[in-house]
């Protein structure tokens, strides 16, 4: 909902003595700077210096300009063969293209907040996946309810009691982040298990580079070519406990998954193996890959394959993606697996509700990134505030139901709300409730020429023996007009995120 | 001492050894490429022969020296120029067409992603673009022999491409004993093309026409200036058979590629003490006595098909005495190939 006490619209043309939509010449002339809150054109504070020159920079484009570059650059992209298959899957971010040439820009100020905040995250789900596979201090203290955890379909049994190197559960974190009316970022969701899309962040910036070398010119610019070597470091600190030279590896499902070329990117920005499952084979509890000397051991998988697929004996007995006897091997220690297995009950949609109190519990620190105002239907208070303002909400079933099921109250009918009221007084339980958020926009090349587009961000966080938080993320963008809808199989692109050193 | 560590092979980490998958894919990248090349080759030269009338069995006789009758007949029946240059380029059905030959090329090269250059991947995407994109006009008589020159050139680029960033480790040895493998049983099959067609004869050994046919043969191996400039007195076909069997300078011929064959299994051994390769090795280098110590009038005397053959096959043995040596059945065989039921070696034409 935006607030009307800071509209941060109203402050734009007004001050210029401009009619709106006129804020300079060239490639934002005909730009209709949205109520909203824009990345580039309408913040509330004077924008820094630097913002300021990106945004004179990019005014003196024309537009015959950038859409000539818009399609080398899309040319590019056909001839390197990133071409996707839609697939979907909560974490998997497929078909990011095309990628638009005006960057999204985060000043120096506002990355530092989110890095120490996503760190902040990072450090508390750890903990939270350590504990509930241990002790269970939070579940007996009474601040997560037991059967949210231990009733979560992705909660494993065989995690229990397992001492994983380092305590890292999740050593690749990526934190779906919002930027509200008032551009306060807040956390949309978590994704502990296998998140994707980092390599368009890195290839975006290669491309930008490549493509407006003008508009970066003399920048400072933070860099994403650390991602790979980091990743890497972190896969051998949490390497099995002795290990000198860790053997690391990533596991692909395969060159006809969706994010095979993310897969065939870290293997090579890494400097590993990328294996297929049946490269792989356990004997006496240990991993081997074959190679044409015979089999050699393997320490560290990076896996980019679902729990389920992981071990046809221990879970889904079918897969053939996976390796037989790996989980035996990874509970004798003798293997470190990255994101560990059962991290999805950490970012549960359930379980991110009482994320704040997680935070709190564990570090005893206040959440530095908030979570988008969230009502547990489960409790008195939540469900009463959710039946009250029933028609302003968003509400969503917690299961693994996904996008099914869920209503949003502006945009349903009477009726519709009425039968949701009855589904949600008989199982409470199972909602939660959230406003509807004015996403931030970022100015984007468009048909008709340079418009508004909702966006949100992906930071990625590394954990080894720390957390180290790639600068900027994955912006992607809603290319449909008004649409809040950023997945690439609904119309998404991306942007370069970058992020100002100074 | 931490269990693991102690079972480590000497030498063992620190010096990657390949992944039994990636050499596999990497012979059949190299196969596959080599494999487009010389049928462009072989069209080339089947036209050349059936513009000048010069065969009885015309346009049938490529098909006999791939072995496809029986694919082929049941498609189209009688060959004609069309048909069968159709069934040879843009046939998606057609397991060994290069447009088939050109997107297993592509899925082997995407398994070879993280170990191939970015330039060698761009290249052969470009290329099997280009070739998804041939249809009934760019195969039509008056463009055939500029296509079948532009997709040669496209497969040397690739060659050259490879050679000057591919990294040089295992990798690169086995993408060498593909392409060996492959040119080996190509020339055997491009001199196969001239017997074939000729049978029943129409030109009596050493007329015009044969030697013009001869002389066919050797530009379309590339082979005619060499062949000139090296080779005294007349186009005899023992001396161009001579040239393109046993010609250690031409780069070919089939001696040629048993060497650089023999020299690439031999290389695994004494770089990465990879001993298993002795079979190979020892096969190819039995190969190569065996046509050392023959002159091409013997060979031609018992029966040049029948060595052409024995060749094939040979070469086809000492392909499965690769896989068996690094990639033991135990693993099953990876998707990506063209879906070709014809023979035990998965890709191999014999």
């Amino acid at each position: 909902m935006s607030d009307p006490g800071n509209d941060p619209g109203s402050d734009l043309g007004g001050a210029l003595g401009q009619p709106r939509g006129q804020q300079g010449p060239g490639l934002f002339v005909t730009y209709d700077t949205p109520d909203f809150y824009c990345e580039l054109m309408n913040r509330r504070d004077p924008p820094p210096d630097s913002l300021t020159r990106i945004r004179d920079r990019l005014a003196h484009f024309g537009l015959t300009e950038l859409r000539q570059r818009a399609r080398v650059a899309e040319a590019d992209l056909y001839n390197l063969g990133i071409t996707f298959t839609v697939y979907t899957d909560r974490d998997a971010i497929d078909r990011i293209l095309p990628v638009d040439l005006i960057p999204r820009v985060l000043t120096a100020g506002e990355w530092n907040h989110v890095e120490r905040g996503v760190r902040q995250r990072v450090a508390a789900i750890n903990h939270f996946l350590w504990d509930i596979y241990h002790e269970r201090h939070i579940l007996t203290d009474g601040i997560v309810p037991a059967a949210l955890v231990l009733g979560n379909a992705n909660y494993r049994p065989e995690m229990e009691g397992l001492d994983v190197p380092g305590r890292v559960y999740v050593h690749i974190n990526g934190t779906d982040l919002v930027r509200d009316g008032a551009g306060n970022f807040l956390v949309l969701e978590d994704n502990a298990r296998t998140p994707s899309g980092v390599s368009y962040v890195i290839e975006n910036r290669h491309m930008m580079l490549r493509s407006m070398p003008d508009l970066a010119a003399g920048l400072d610019l933070m860099p994403v070519d650390e991602y790979g070597p980091r990743l890497r470091r972190a896969l051998t600190e949490t390497a099995p406990g002795g290990i000198r030279d860790a053997q690391v590896v990533l596991l692909s499902p395969g060159i006809y998954n969706s994010a095979y070329f993310e897969h065939v990117f870290l293997a090579r920005e890494m400097g590993v193996p990328l294996v297929e499952g049946r490269d792989l084979m356990v004997e006496n509890g240990r991993v081997f890959m074959r190679t044409v000397a015979g089999p050699r051991p393997v320490h560290s998988i990076y896996r980019r394959l679902n729990d389920d697929f992981l071990d046809p004996r221990v879970f889904n007995p079918d897969s053939m993606l996976g390796v037989p006897g790996l989980v035996e091997a990874y509970r004798r220690g003798n293997v470190t697996i990255a994101n560990a297995i059962g991290t999805g009950v950490a970012d549960d949609k359930a379980v991110y509700a009482y994320m704040p109190r997680i935070i709190r519990y564990y570090l005893n620190e206040e959440p530095i990134l908030s979570n988008v105002e969230t009502h547990i239907c489960g409790e008195p208070e939540g469900l009463a505030y959710t039946l009250a303002n029933l028609e302003r909400l968003v509400v969503k079933p917690v299961g693994e139901s996904g996008g099914y099921g869920l209503i949003i109250g502006p945009h349903a009918t009477k009726a519709e709300l009425e039968s949701f009221r009855a589904g949600l007084l008989a199982d409470p339980a199972n909602y939660i409730s959230q406003p509807v958020i004015d996403l931030s926009v970022s100015p984007t090349l468009c048909e008709a020429g340079v418009e508004a587009r909702h966006v949100d961000l992906r930071p990625f966080a590394v954990t080894g023996e720390s957390t180290w938080v790639l600068p900027g993320g994955l912006s992607r963008v809603a290319l449909r007009k008004g649409s809040l809808v950023v997945n690439s199989s609904q119309g998404g692109g991306s942007k370069d995120t970058w992020v100002l050193a100074s | 001492m931490n269990p693991v560590m102690a079972d480590l092979p000497p030498g063992g980490i620190g010096m990657p050894n390949l992944l039994s998958r990636y050499a596999e894919c990497t012979i059949w990248l190299a196969r596959y490429m080599e494999r487009i090349e010389n049928l462009a080759r072989l069209v080339d030269v089947t036209e050349t022969f059936v513009r000048a009338r010069s065969t009885t069995s015309g346009w049938m006789s490529i098909v006999q020296i791939n072995a496809d009758d029986e694919r082929f007949i049941e498609r189209h029946g009688t060959a004609s120029e069309e048909n069968v240059v159709g069934f040879y380029v843009i046939d998606r059905e057609n397991p060994n067409s290069i447009v088939s030959i050109a997107h297993a090329a592509r899925e082997n090269a995407r398994a070879l992603r993280p170990l191939i250059s970015t330039e060698m991947w761009m290249h052969l995407n470009m290329f099997t673009n280009a070739v998804s994109a041939l249809g009934p006009a760019d195969i039509r008589a008056s463009n055939l022999s500029a296509l079948c020159a532009r997709l040669k050139q496209d497969c040397q680029t690739h060659h050259g491409i490879t050679e000057g960033t591919f990294y040089r480790d295992q990798a690169w040895l086995f993408y060498l004993i593909g392409r060996s493998l492959e040119r080996a049983d190509q020339i055997t099959r491009l001199i196969d093309i001239k017997y074939h067609t000729l049978l029943p004869s129409v030109a009596g050994v050493g007329s015009e026409v044969d030697i013009g046919q001869w002389a066919a043969v050797l530009r379309s191996a590339a082979a005619y200036h060499a062949f000139r400039r090296t080779v005294a007195g007349d186009m005899t076909p023992s001396h161009v058979v001579g040239f393109l069997l046993k010609n250690d300078g031409f780069p070919r011929s089939l001696s040629t590629s048993l060497s650089q064959l023999y020299w690439a299994v031999g290389h695994l051994r004494t770089d990465y003490g990879l001993k298993n390769g002795y079979a190979a090795a020892e096969r190819v280098e039995e190969l190569r006595a065996t046509l050392a110590e023959q002159t091409v009038k013997d060979i031609i005397l018992r029966g040049l098909h029948e060595f052409l053959d024995w060749v094939q096959r040979e070469l086809h043995l000492v392909h499965e005495d690769i896989a068996r040596a690094f990639w033991p059945a135990a693993m099953p065989a990876p998707p990506h190939r063209a879906p070709d039921a014809g023979t035990s070696q998965d890709q191999s034409q014999s």
